[in-house]
């Protein structure tokens, strides 16, 4: 979706200001927050895409004006509810009032902690072979999905070129909408900062992001 | 999506979070989702576990080995799960060298991912629109917002993380090291170095 996730390029958010020796949470809330997301994707309520996509969908004020775990806090309570884990009376009460609904892998309790701290597989048996070779010229399609998509609005319509393959994995546009996982072949794709930003771009620049085939073309 | 609308920035606003963040712990808990338990085992774990000094190790050690070096720029996961001591890593690391006429820098635009088990959980900067907006396009002004400046005539190459790929910046080692132990390199590794919005430190500069 064109969202105001979609940030790359965008002018007017300012400096970047590193905080010194900044606290690894800035609130209590924040770490309960993190461990709540971790462990309720762990039991199976939900993969990192569709979580990533109830993140993208907050109205963009909201989004703009949420600190990283307000954001997490506000996807992960929507996303659950409307998963049918809890219900919006319960939000309401601040207590259950209905039964739970059962989770793919069961509770998440203290057994379950070491999984959580290891990355997730996404590399899937490829379904067919790749398109595309390394150094090959490919188009990043002009496409618009009002749903979950990882390719940035900012190199739609560019031409640029495999730089690395990565196999084949999960695609995300239709793991978030819960269409099953659909696996891809992943590739690095370098543009020219100029081709991307025009003639005043940085000439030294090149940008690389990871492209899902069915968003290329042969070029 | 229609109930979470109300916002603002004052102190209300942080306590209103913090007792819905509360609220919703509570109706987890008491539907059997979660054991708060293991909530705070997964925080501890955030804590104590991962950071940069799990990427740092990795960086010195490319320094002193070149055939972990040369392992490393091919596989990444691959090479840093040979090392024992180093936290367990996911699969899809890819790292990145810098050298003398060409400087890697790290990005998510579309959120935040970032190599968690190589540099800990990311710093506000990283997630926030300044640094996600800018990266990609104006990446010397950025690193000028960190005090950093290259020459006019190093390539800048920006990785946008948009797959499960993470990627990891390998700086270059600094000069007058020579002979130092892999320990003694590994304090030289800053976090900003492994995401390309710094320099390691320079031997003898305050940490």
């Amino acid at each position: 979706m064109n969202g105001v996730h979609d940030m790359g390029g965008m002018d007017g958010f300012g400096k970047v200001e590193p905080e010194p020796n900044e606290p690894m949470f800035h609130a209590h809330w924040e770490e309960r927050v993190l461990a709540m997301v971790r462990a309720m994707g762990a039991a199976g309520a939900f993969n990192i895409d569709t979580s990533r996509f109830y993140r993208e969908t907050l109205p963009p004020e909201v989004y703009l004006s949420s600190s990283y775990y307000k954001k997490w806090f506000l996807g992960l309570e929507e996303m659950l509810i409307e998963k049918g884990y809890l219900s919006r009376e319960e939000v309401a009460a601040g207590h259950a009032l209905q039964p739970a609904k059962t989770l793919k892998h069961g509770k998440f309790d203290l057994t379950q902690v070491e999984r959580v701290m290891v990355r997730g597989k996404f590399g899937r048996t490829p379904p067919a072979p790749a398109k595309f070779n390394i150094g090959d010229r490919v188009r990043a399609r002009n496409i618009h999905p009002a749903t979950h998509t990882r390719l940035p609005r900012y190199v739609r319509g560019h031409v640029g070129v495999i730089e690395l393959n990565h196999g084949c994995h999960v695609f995300p546009d239709t793991a978030a909408m819960e269409r099953g996982e659909h696996p891809q072949w992943l590739y690095t794709v370098v543009f020219e900062g100029r081709d991307l930003w025009g003639e005043d771009g940085d000439p030294t620049l090149k940008v690389s992001i990871d492209a899902f085939e069915p968003y290329l073309d042969p070029a | 999506m229609s109930e979470h609308h109300h916002h603002d920035h004052d102190h209300s606003e942080l306590s209103e979070t913090e007792l819905r963040v509360r609220a919703l712990e509570t109706i987890l808990t008491e539907k059997g989702y979660v054991e708060p338990a293991a909530l705070d085992a997964i925080i501890q774990a955030y804590e104590t576990k991962i950071g940069p000094h799990n990427g740092a190790r990795v960086v010195a050690k490319a320094w002193t080995d070149p055939a972990f070096k040369q392992a490393l720029l091919e596989d990444g996961s691959k090479a840093i799960g040979t090392l024992g001591h180093v936290s367990r890593v996911g699969d899809h690391l890819v790292v990145v060298e810098n050298t003398p006429t060409r400087h890697n820098m790290v990005v998510c635009t579309l959120c935040s991912c970032y190599p968690w088990e190589m540099l800990g959980l990311p710093p506000v900067w990283y997630k926030a629109a300044p640094y996600r907006s800018r990266a990609v396009k104006d990446p010397r002004g950025v690193l000028a917002d960190f005090d950093v400046s290259l020459p006019k005539d190093v390539e800048i190459r920006v990785w946008d993380s948009t797959a499960e790929t993470r990627f990891l910046v390998l700086p270059m080692r600094p000069a007058g090291t020579e002979g130092w132990s892999e320990e003694q390199l590994a304090e030289l590794v800053t976090r900003d170095s492994m995401i390309g919005t710094g320099f390691p430190r320079q031997p003898g500069a305050p940490s």
